[in-house]
């Protein structure tokens, strides 16, 4: 099991889009995948639960991954976050 | 018959599609274990004919009405791939031994509830995707064929209390010959969207009694709808419809002439346009460029503000298309009735004398900077102008000129390519503006005349509210006033006048505002054949005789049947 802390730059927080694109990222993995705010964790496989967090911009969440491609997949994900999932704001 | 506003011209013979959303209602819910796994297996089915459909809607959708629109399917695609909506769907069927659309019911309005209880307004605002997501799993389950505009294969016109921007994107005008709604006025996203389609359409029809089926004639130049007409109305219609379809084709003669009038006065007609899709249209009317670009609908129907690259290619697509005729994009213009989730506007009690436009622009600085960035650089493929909304004074666009300028120099610091030469100018909509629209010019390149809000302001007449509308005049003696002002403002300044609200299309008014001075009309690209007609068969000395008798006038009632008299004259004079 691996963990990692990140921190969600997007303007509109953690929405329908960098959800989208997270869930993505995580299904091409066998690991297990989930994302923790505060005392909740979810499956990070699952749309509607990501959005059921509603993580507003500029919060500290963790990644954590479980399964024989842990490593790349928890790579990847964290990628995601300091490319603010591919979009301009921040800037 | 219905009396409503005329909101598309054209008319419209088909069998009235009611577009209304039904419940299901299951009598028997519980199932013997041994019938689990057959119940299970109908979920899986139904999830797959679902995913089929909204691919097939989002794919047609990206191609109609660009990429972002079809966004919001792609996010329904992913729920139907969610655990939290499969597996819970799944055990349900197993644990309380329920039929599937039971559980599909009962999991969607756990769903529901968990969103619509949530702080964040965007994320309350997703429980309309999870009903939408739902109500067709249930419709598959059930095999109920979905009422959705994207499913129609038969010839139809649509009644409707009203329609929503996600419901016209739908619409295919192959099948959907016209529409009804019970609700709106002539300048509603529906009625608005029509004119792009270029389908006829009516409005503010208020409560009717058609039912699914009914033959409907939809005449959108009356303003009229008829349902099960008798043989001789019918027939009345259906003469006029085959007019109209040979008048097209005189018109079609015109695409490729020159908007001049007999006397060699040559203006320029340019289209209003909301999407890059809308370009082949105007170009197949020979439009002069664009007039209005629209970029709010870029930002609408989506989760989230489009990123710069996102806007910079649809500029640069319309700057492309136009291969060098003017392509005016009008900075962000929402609120008042254009709403942004996202944005977190606030509720207001006078929208439309509020929190809107260059005014959300000038206080959201970065979203504005972004705008500002994508539009320069799409400028260096082409002729770009920028064009800011509801400026009601000075100050407002020497602060947005400063805010160009920064964003001009950083792109210069990276050395990105744009239009050094780039036009920039202001709607005058707002009476303020009109009244010293001698010292704007000064500061500005160019005016567009934006009507809709003018008369609106000049009025104080609310352009929703169907009981004053008999109050909302284009041709009030105050608004030609107006009108007259700021096109002699321009001309004072050596800077062009030019018009992108609705009465730029309206034939009578054209005759007048060409006298005017007028230099370029910015309309529908429907309208566009029509006006050049008529700019053809008159001298720019007569019509200025005209507009000069006008002003004159008391009344918008004396203008109006003084133009029509005029109207009857010269098309005498062609026959």
């Amino acid at each position: 099991m691996l963990e990692q802390e990140v921190t969600i730059r997007n303007e509109s927080g953690f929405h329908a889009r960098p959800a989208a694109i997270f869930v993505q990222t995580a299904n091409k993995f066998k690991s297990a995948v989930y994302l923790a705010k505060d005392s909740k964790k979810v499956n990070g496989k699952s749309v509607l639960s990501l959005m059921s967090l509603a993580i507003p911009q500029n919060t500290k969440v963790k990644i954590l991954v479980d399964g024989e491609d842990e490593k790349q997949a928890l790579e990847e994900l964290v990628d995601l976050f300091i490319n603010n999932f591919m979009e301009d704001s921040g800037s | 018959m219905y009396k409503g506003i005329a909101a598309s011209s054209g008319i419209a013979i088909a069998k009235a599609f009611l577009l209304q959303n039904k419940e299901v209602t299951i009598e028997q819910n519980q199932i013997e274990a041994k019938e689990i796994e057959k119940e299970r297996e109908k979920f899986r089915q139904a999830l797959v004919d679902t995913s089929e459909q909204l691919r097939q809607i989002k794919e047609k959708t990206e191609q109609e009405m660009g990429h972002d629109k079809g966004a919001i399917f792609a996010a329904h695609l992913m729920f139907l791939q969610d655990p939290m909506l499969v597996d819970e769907v799944e055990n349900k069927i197993a644990i309380e031994k329920i039929k599937a659309v039971a559980a599909v019911k009962q999991v969607i309005s756990g769903l529901e509830e968990l969103f619509f209880n949530m702080e964040d307004n965007y994320m309350r605002e997703r429980v309309a995707d999870i009903k939408d997501v739902g109500r067709r799993l249930v419709n598959n389950l059930m095999g109920i064929e979905d009422n959705l505009l994207a499913d129609i294969k038969e010839k139809v016109v649509i009644i409707a209390l009203d329609l929503t921007p996600s419901d016209t994107a739908q619409m295919n005008k192959e099948y959907i010959l016209g529409f009804a709604t019970e609700i709106g006025g002539r300048t509603s996203h529906s009625a608005i969207m029509a004119r792009t389609l270029e389908i006829p359409a009516v409005v503010g029809l208020g409560p009717t009694e058609i039912k699914s089926g009914d033959l409907v004639v939809i005449d959108g130049n009356e303003g009229i709808v008829i349902a099960n007409p008798n043989e001789e109305t019918l027939e009345f219609y259906q003469q006029k419809l085959e007019n109209s379809k040979r008048e097209n084709i005189e018109l079609q003669k015109l695409v490729n002439l020159p908007s001049m009038t007999k006397d060699g006065h040559v203006v320029k007609l340019e289209a209003n346009i909301g999407t890059p899709k809308d370009i082949k249209g105007l170009l197949a009317v020979g439009a002069e460029g664009v007039g209005l670009y629209r970029s709010e609908f870029l930002y609408m129907d989506r989760p989230e503000l489009p990123s710069e690259e996102e806007q910079f290619q649809a500029y640069k697509i319309a700057a492309e298309q136009l291969e060098g005729k003017p392509v005016t994009i009008r900075t962000l213009d929402i609120g008042g009735d254009k709403k942004l989730p996202y944005l977190d506007l606030p509720e207001e009690m006078n929208p439309f004398l509020g929190f809107r436009a260059i005014r959300i622009s000038l206080e959201k600085k970065e979203v504005f900077r972004q705008q500002l960035r994508a539009i320069l650089r799409a400028s260096a493929y082409g002729k770009i102008r920028i064009m800011y909304p509801m400026i009601s004074n000075i100050e407002e666009i020497r602060e947005a000129n400063a805010i160009l300028q920064e964003v001009r120099a950083e792109l210069e610091e990276k050395n990105i390519a744009y239009d050094k030469g780039i036009k920039v100018g202001i709607m005058v909509e707002i009476p303020s503006a009109a009244l010293i629209a001698d010292i704007i010019a000064k500061e500005v390149d160019f005016f567009s005349i934006g009507t809709n809000d003018l008369c609106q302001y000049t009025l104080a007449v609310d352009r929703m509210n169907s009981k004053i509308a008999y109050l909302y005049q284009p041709f009030h003696p105050a608004v030609l006033r107006l009108i007259k002002m700021i096109i002699e403002a321009a001309h004072q300044e050596g800077k062009s006048a030019a018009m992108c609200g609705e009465m730029a299309g309206e034939p009578l008014a054209s005759i007048v505002l060409l006298g005017l001075g007028l230099d370029e009309f910015s309309m529908s690209a429907s309208s566009i054949l029509i006006i050049r007609k008529l700019i053809r068969s008159i001298s720019f000395v007569r019509s200025k005789e005209i507009a000069d008798r006008v002003i004159q006038l008391a009344t918008a009632e004396e203008i109006e049947l003084f133009l029509k008299k005029i109207m009857e004259e010269m098309e005498e004079e062609q026959c």
